[in-house]
């Protein structure tokens, strides 16, 4: 067993040392032979139509190569930057789908779109160039803030309203219903505030193209590089998969903006046979601000229909959704189907109806980002659970437990769509509890109270939907891809083994992680194990790493590929040993059989797969390497308990975090320590949106906080020492029993410690507050609540 | 950033003449803010004089009640400088809370006032204390320095060599960040002195930094915390941003300055 790193290992992540020593390998890292540099030249304005665009005296300039507009790419055929994700609007009709050309044509419609691409020599002669185009913009009004965009001025022509999509899910006659009976109705209006990516790599892209052969090949900071292959090449660029390799080398963190096919992704391919050279875009910070696909983004009204007891008895939601000004890959699934399936929450709620209005505006688009979409749902309903315990006098921890799911409910069916196969509510909050010494806090308030703080402790229990997905499930629902993962077993002649997998590992750990299972069952060092991932030409078409999904999805088909390779090494061991298939034993890296002292080490076995001198080939073949793809049955769905406490000083409204535990089930765990990392920085970001972060945009559509002077992104000595822990119950329709837990930390944060403010404010008179809860915010809160009183 | 002619003179006597010969020219100190200006093309030099070799602007010397820095003297440098701790630890306390370590080890103390950023700690000091600031022409008394928004009352050509501190009987300088930026959002610099109480206040003026003049007559009155509860800090002409408005730093005056003289004590 000496050889084996297996599950629940808290080995350290193998692929650190390359990071840490600055050994990566990023796009931005990749020079090709030749290749010239881009600078994308963007839109300042929010709303403006293009009358002409002269590039004259720029193409003069030094070093320039050359300059591309959109009517460039329109003569050209190129298509529209695609979305992946139908959504049927409630009278049956589709959404609407304006077009989206990689540069535009003729009007722009967000600060940042983009206008032309300038190839030279150099990025600086580049930018130099970008400043002697002249463009004749008329501005014209701009659609901003999502609640007013319904009448704003229109962002298409075409798309009336500036409606994508009315939408619900559930059964409003059931919601009605259940409100007639109500003894209390809770009503809540809540935002969630949009947010900034900020993936610490700037995007970036090489396009290149091959004249001898006819092969186009993007480098990409992309999680997904299959998917971007077959949105780029079949919808954007009319380029055929075997003629069009994408590269997904080292990536610097994602959270899901890196999903995305992005129209620089295109720009920069279709431009490479125009020059004949590799041509290099790499994203400025202030441009990341202004094009990488935001986050959230959504204002809800929702109503909560209680008994005398405190029973939930229905839940109706009304959200309007922010698409920003062109659809984003994934964006209409967002608001929908990872967001309204989500609103029983962790509770038996019978009878729920959510309708969901998503617009247009002119603003950058707006996609899934960590969490997408699940945040928001917990967000709204913790936060109205724990307003219906304070209006009705219920104990805001009892109104919970009386209504969560209970533990022999599962499989438990909800009334939005989503069935949980497993969960158990009571154990994450009992562990939770006790870790966040609860019980000790009156006395924490009452000594903070006596230093003028106000101390208060907030409480989130959540369920998400994750390990996305079955591909019948989301194609029923409108998404135009399959959710499956693959993976490849390469098994050397010397006994090492490569793994080529869908997943695409940008921060998470894959190499260490995928590596312990493969150590596991096939009884193989660590160190014997390398995990190849990112580049279409090595690997089986993946769907890629997003949505807690490359674990419980990706990790599958790299058991389902490994336990081939065991069943053929076992045939490859019988016919060595001179025994039928079924005696022969497989463990820690031996094959044995059974009543005899027979034993054939892996790696002999893997010699023999290549070196079959004595093979019969009419039932063996030769050689050691296998293919799984994995479709689920089902989502995984990850739950637990997060607990925030918080001091307030009154003075100055500043919040300080003093305690963050977060007891999260997310099935079974292979690295304890890359998990409690997931969650860390899940926790960072989750913490950051309740306290931090807000993108803002002014009247005019420009971006006030549109650079890290403004944008407020959590730092170290924005947390206490989170207290982390996992209960386990395991995932039922995968072999690992896993769930996921790259997002937990951010969905089920925010609204604990935005309760944990309420909570401390209670005694001054506070009873709402919006993230992020600024100081300056909460400071205004309490001299309002001041203010009320003092008229009362 | 566009091309630029690069010197680095060796004194500052070099370099008054390279600005004399250049009209385009344009010093450059720690650079903190020069740099992402011209990252962002939001200035075009033509010739750029760096400061950086020129010794003669460094280094720190107390004597007869004053402590004066040379203009090139780096935050850090003035933060743990055991001089500048014994005689104004104040003025070490706010060096060393200045930014980040990286900026600290950039960033110059003739560099922040010569920019006169409306959020930057160094003026409060200045306006506190009653600094003298030294130049190649002249001696200017930091109330005529500080003038408006990145405005000065240096005059083209003209460097900062020094800056002398009095050395006060007590002060203290108390930030609130802003949460983004961590510039302050509101800085008050309390300073007692032989001749009174002097209050700076930055971060929070329309027009940069300025004196509070009635919380200094409440604390030359009475040296205590709560004799600034009776003083009105109005918000008229403080700014307003998505960090706070203007009744929200009026209130953040009172609660740093309440704070720098609770400190003082």
């Amino acid at each position: 067993m000496s050889n084996v790193t297996g599950i629940g290992v808290s080995v350290k992540r193998k692929e650190d040392k390359r990071f840490l020593m600055g050994r990566g390998n990023y796009t931005d890292d990749i020079a090709r032979p030749g290749m010239t540099h881009g600078y994308i030249l963007r839109s300042p304005h929010a709303h403006a139509k293009i009358n002409a665009i002269d590039t004259t005296e720029a193409e003069k300039a030094p070093g320039v190569v050359a300059i591309f507009t959109g009517k460039d790419m329109a003569a050209d055929g190129v298509g529209s930057v695609p979305c992946g994700w139908l959504i049927t609007q409630k009278d049956g009709s589709p959404m609407n789908e304006p077009a989206h050309p990689p540069l535009v044509v003729d009007r722009v419609r967000h600060v940042g779109d983009q206008v032309a691409l300038i190839v030279a020599e150099s990025l600086a002669q580049a930018k130099d160039a970008a400043e002697l185009i002249e463009i004749d913009y008329e501005e014209m009004p701009a659609t901003v803030g999502v609640a007013s965009a319904a009448t704003g001025p229109l962002v298409h022509d075409e798309v009336a309203g500036n409606l994508c999509y009315d939408w619900e899910i559930g059964d409003a006659a059931a919601v009605a219903e259940a409100f007639s009976k109500a003894h209390h109705i809770t009503k809540i209006d809540v935002t969630n505030n949009r947010l900034i990516p900020n993936a610490m790599e700037p995007r970036a892209y090489i396009g290149e193209f091959d004249k001898g052969t006819g092969e186009y090949t993007l480098y990409t900071t992309s999680q997904n590089p299959h998917v971007i292959r077959l949105l780029m090449g079949a919808f954007v660029l009319n380029i055929p998969e075997h003629k069009l390799r994408v590269v997904a080398p080292d990536v610097g963190g994602g959270f899901g903006s890196k999903i995305f096919h992005y129209a620089e992704e295109a720009i920069v391919t279709w431009a490479a046979p125009k020059v004949g050279r590799p041509i290099k875009w790499t994203a400025e910070r202030s441009e990341s601000f202004m094009s990488d696909a935001h986050g959230r983004d959504h204002v809800s009204h929702a109503e909560l229909a209680l008994a005398e007891d405190g029973t939930f008895l229905g839940f109706k939601v009304e959200t309007t959704a922010n698409m920003g000004a062109y659809l984003s890959t994934f964006a209409t699934s967002v608001p929908t189907y990872l967001y309204a399936t989500l609103l029983a929450g962790v509770y038996k709620t019978p009878a729920i109806h959510c309708n969901v209005k998503s617009y247009f505006t002119n603003t950058v688009p707006v996609d899934a980002y960590r969490g997408a979409g699940r945040p928001e749902a917990t967000y709204l309903i913790e936060r109205i659970v724990d307003k219906a315990a304070r209006e009705m006098g219920l104990d805001r921890v009892e109104i919970r437990r009386k209504n969560f799911i209970p533990i022999d409910a599962f499989p438990y069916q909800t009334p939005v769509a989503l069935q949980y196969d497993s969960g158990n509510y009571f154990a994450t909050l009992d562990r939770a509890e006790d870790m966040a010494d609860v019980a000790g806090f009156p006395a924490r308030k009452a000594e903070a109270a006596k230093r003028g703080k106000l101390r208060g402790l907030g409480y989130s229990t959540y369920v998400e939907a994750c390990g996305i997905a079955p591909s019948a499930v989301v194609g029923s629902l409108g998404a135009r891809a399959g959710l499956f993962e693959s993976a490849v077993v390469r098994v050397h002649p010397t006994g090492g083994v490569t793994i080529f997998t869908g997943s695409h590992s940008h921060g998470q750990g894959h190499e260490t992680t995928f590596a312990q299972l493969v150590s596991e069952t096939l009884g193989i060092p660590l160190e014997n194990v390398e995990i190849s991932h990112g580049d279409t030409n090595k690997v089986p078409f993946g769907m890629g790493t997003y949505g807690s999904r490359s674990l419980a999805v990706g990790g599958e088909a790299l058991m389902k590929a490994m336990n081939k390779v065991v069943e053929k090494a076992r045939k490859i061991a019988a016919h060595v040993l001179e025994t039928a298939v079924e005696d022969v034993d497989f463990k820690d890296g031996v094959f044995t059989v059974a009543g005899t002292d027979k034993a054939m080490p892996f790696a002999q076995v893997a010699l023999t797969a290549y070196v079959p001198h004595n093979f019969p080939h009419d039932q063996l073949e030769p050689g050691l390497e296998e293919q799984a793809f994995y479709d689920p049955m089902n989502f995984t769905y990850p739950g637990g308990c997060h607990i925030c406490e918080v001091e307030v000083d009154p003075d100055t409204g500043v919040t300080q975090v003093v305690g963050m535990t977060a007891v999260d089930d997310v099935g079974n765990v292979v690295n304890p320590m890359i998990v409690h990392g997931q969650i860390h920085g899940g926790l960072a970001q989750g913490i950051g949106q309740a306290l931090l972060e807000e993108c803002v945009y002014d009247e005019s559509g420009q971006i006030v906080t549109g650079s890290y002077m403004d944008y407020a992104m959590p730092r170290a000595d924005a947390f206490p020492s989170f207290k982390v822990d996992n209960c386990v119950t395991e995932c039922t329709h995968n072999s690992l029993g896993v769930k996921g837990c790259g997002e937990v930390g951010a969905i089920g944060s925010p609204p604990s410690v935005i309760n944990a403010v309420l909570d401390a404010l209670l005694d001054v008179g506070v009873t709402d507050i919006s993230m992020p809860a600024t100081p300056a915010k909460v400071w205004a809160a309490i001299q309002g609540a001041k203010t009320a009183q003092a008229a009362e | 950033m566009y091309a630029f002619e690069y010197h680095r003179p060796g004194s500052v006597a070099d370099a008054g003449a390279l600005l004399k010969a250049n009209e385009d020219a344009k010093i450059i100190a720690g650079g903190m803010t020069m740099i992402p200006t011209l990252k962002q093309r939001l200035a075009m030099p033509g010739e750029l004089v760096d400061l950086r070799d020129c010794a003669d602007l460094k280094g720190i010397t107390v004597s007869g009640g004053t402590v004066t820095i040379g203009a090139m003297t780096k935050h850090d440098t003035v933060a743990s400088s055991a001089e500048v701790k014994g005689a104004i630890p104040a003025l070490a306390g706010l060096a060393g809370n200045i930014g980040d370590p990286a900026v600290r080890n950039r960033g110059t103390l003739g560099g922040s006032i010569a920019n006169n950023d409306p959020a930057a700690d160094y003026p409060s000091a200045c306006l506190a204390l009653g600094a003298t600031i030294v130049t190649t022409n002249r001696e200017i008394a930091a109330e005529d320095f500080f003038t408006g928004l990145f405005e000065t009352a240096l005059e083209e050509g003209e460097i900062i060599t020094a800056v002398r501190f009095p050395v006060p009987e007590k002060a203290a300088y108390k930030k609130f960040d802003q949460p983004a930026s961590r510039y302050a959002l509101v800085g008050v610099f309390v300073a007692k002195t032989a001749g009174g109480v002097r209050v700076g206040v930055t971060g929070a003026g329309q027009d940069g930094v300025f004196r509070q003049t009635d919380m200094e007559a409440a604390l030359s009155a009475n040296f205590a915390p709560e004799a600034i509860d009776g003083v009105m800090v109005s918000p008229d002409r403080l700014n307003v941003d998505i960090h706070g408005d203007a009744a929200y730093r009026a209130n953040l005056i009172k609660v740093m300055a309440k704070r720098a003289v609770a400190d003082c004590a």
